[in-house]
């Protein structure tokens, strides 16, 4: 499954849209301080937060993130989808809290593995 | 002795510019990746130089990054002319983090930051002091 398809079983809205969504759904990281995010996530997960500002995307560049979610309504900060777009980091949003979208993540991750 | 050859570059840090944070970083790993320094190296590198970036932001009133990448090794230095950190022991802890509200609401402040660089790096050595600001330097072998 790819993250493109990962995107539109969670109905999530797609805001910078990227090649980063053609690649295979690896695995999720879940938290809201980017510290953790820079030292624990690995390349090509998708992150899962409730944080809508801009440095969120140095970081998913950095690491080499495959998208990030930002859930729960928040919405992203208009500079934080203007350099997601410009550094090509897919950047999706939800309404559905952390937990329902962590859970369903799990699940079509973990699917006929 | 002259110095070994070696690309250079070099960030002034402003203080709480939270729109360009992170830029420095980017253009680091951008300079490795180009010149054949392989994705978990870049990592390690990247890890380096954003934590010791975002603490010269967030902390220091701002700095300067110096970043020297050799055929073998990325040498990393940044200097700040902040208030220093008083018990750097605790700082170095995980979790450790005096990171006000505002600044934690966006995110930073999980206290992770130093322990980041720390194990990030090979060589890693910090000194700081309320005249002299905070000194880091950072090497990441290739
Ligand atoms: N350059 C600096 N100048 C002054 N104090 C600093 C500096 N760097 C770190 N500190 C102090 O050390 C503490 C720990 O730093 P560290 O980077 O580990 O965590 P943090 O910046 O608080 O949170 P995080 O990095 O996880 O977002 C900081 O909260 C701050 O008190
Ligand atoms: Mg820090």
């Amino acid at each position: 499954m790819t993250l493109r398809e990962m995107a539109a079983a969670l109905e999530l809205t797609i805001v910078s849209d990227t090649a980063a969504l053609d690649q295979p759904l690896a695995g999720g990281y879940v938290s809201d301080l980017l510290s953790h995010v820079m030292g624990q996530a690995k390349a090509g997960q998708v992150w899962v937060t409730m944080q809508g500002h801009q440095n969120i995307v140095a970081v998913a560049s950095l690491v080499g993130l495959g998208a990030v979610i930002v859930t729960s309504g928040v919405e992203p900060e208009e500079q934080t989808v203007n350099k997601a777009i410009e550094q090509e980091v897919a950047l999706c949003m939800t309404k559905l809290p952390t937990y329902e979208v962590a859970g369903r993540l799990y699940q079509l991750d973990t699917a006929g593995k | 002795m002259p110095e070994e050859p070696g690309l250079i570059l070099e960030f002034p840090l402003e203080h709480y510019r939270f729109e360009i944070a992170g830029e420095a970083s980017s253009k680091i790993k951008q300079v490795v990746r180009q010149l054949g320094v392989n994705a978990q190296t870049a990592r390690r590198i990247s890890v380096c130089a954003y934590e010791a970036e975002l603490n010269a932001i967030i902390h220091a009133y701002g700095g300067f990054m110096r970043v020297r990448v050799l055929p073998d090794r990325t040498e990393l230095e940044v200097t700040d002319a902040g208030p220093g950190i008083p018990d750097i022991e605790a700082a170095m802890r995980e979790g450790f983090s005096t990171a006000p509200d505002n600044i934690r609401e966006m995110g930073f402040g999980a206290g992770m930051g130093l322990p980041n660089m720390a194990r990030s790096a090979d060589e890693f050595e910090i000194r700081s002091s309320p005249e002299n600001g905070t000194w880091i330097r950072m090497l990441v072998r290739h």
